[in-house]
């Protein structure tokens, strides 16, 4: 169980959550090749490390937002909003 | 053709520590910062704008559940759609959203020295006072069931639930209940 710091409501348990998958990801031009369009849809990288993720609160405030975790250690470096870019 | 909805309040049997509670008007509010300032013309704690509080003004409460979205509690006699029809006079043409949710829920009273320990029973919140204080509201879970949890006393907890997790609401505090006979 992981606790999760919402960006509006601070720590909560994970079981409150609902995550989105990897943040950040570019939507290709409309007319991109099949290869890239596969690339977008179906190929995720699984890093072992920090992840950006998104996350929403669910059973809370409803809010989704973005996060920086460690595969290995589930350990939660940064929260951030859907709207800015990832930390460096 | 139409058939008129009837409705009864459940009736589960009360405890010391818990009841059901007269039936309310509900409504959930969206709007941004400009419509909840605006609706606060036709109900005026509408915008309730502190991350997880409540405000209350005399027998109407204003229950904050998410940046843009409210939950509106009146007694029951005071009509849905003619508070959703004062909120949508004051908003004009500001978008926003108001739906009557007055039968999809019912609350519950938790009362007592063993309350927080009861609902800690299947809620990992901190419910310590200076963690969960009076006034403080949120949406969370309550084992399987999606409940709003509100602190209106430091012994006397308000929780909305949907009516149709009611049952297995009642019944899980009631087993955990047990534990503190």
């Amino acid at each position: 169980m992981m606790r999760i710091p919402c960006i509006v409501c601070g720590l909560r348990d994970e079981n409150e959550f609902t995550c989105g998958g990897t943040s950040h990801l570019v939507r290709p031009a409309i007319d991109a090749s099949d290869r890239d369009w596969a690339e977008y849809l179906f190929f995720r990288d699984n890093p072992k490390g920090l992840h950006h993720e998104r996350w929403r609160h669910t059973q809370g405030c409803g809010q989704w937002f973005n996060l920086v975790r460690h595969t290995l250690t589930h350990e939660i470096l940064t929260v951030y909003a859907m709207t800015e870019s990832p930390p460096r | 053709m139409h058939e008129t909805a009837s409705r009864t309040s459940p009736s589960f049997a009360p405890t010391s520590w818990m009841s059901v509670k007269a039936p309310l008007t509900r409504l959930v509010f969206h709007g941004d910062r400009t419509a909840r300032a605006a609706a606060e013309a036709g109900f005026p704690i509408a915008s309730a704008d502190e991350v997880c509080r409540a405000r209350v003004d005399g027998d109407r409460a204003s229950l904050w559940l998410g940046p843009d979205e409210r939950l509106l509690l009146a007694p029951a006699d005071q009509d849905a759609a003619r508070i959703a029809a004062a909120i949508a006079a004051a908003l004009g043409a500001v978008p926003h959203a108001i739906v009557d949710v007055s039968h999809r829920q019912i609350g519950l009273e938790i009362r007592g020295p063993q309350a927080t320990q009861i609902l800690n029973g299947a809620c990992p919140l901190d419910l310590d006072l200076s963690q969960f204080p009076v006034g403080m509201c949120t949406r969370t879970a309550l084992a399987k069931a999606d409940i709003v949890l509100w602190r209106q006393q430091p012994d006397r907890f308000h929780v909305e639930v949907w009516r149709s997790f009611a049952p297995y609401v009642v019944a899980l505090l009631n087993e955990i209940a047990r534990d503190y006979e």
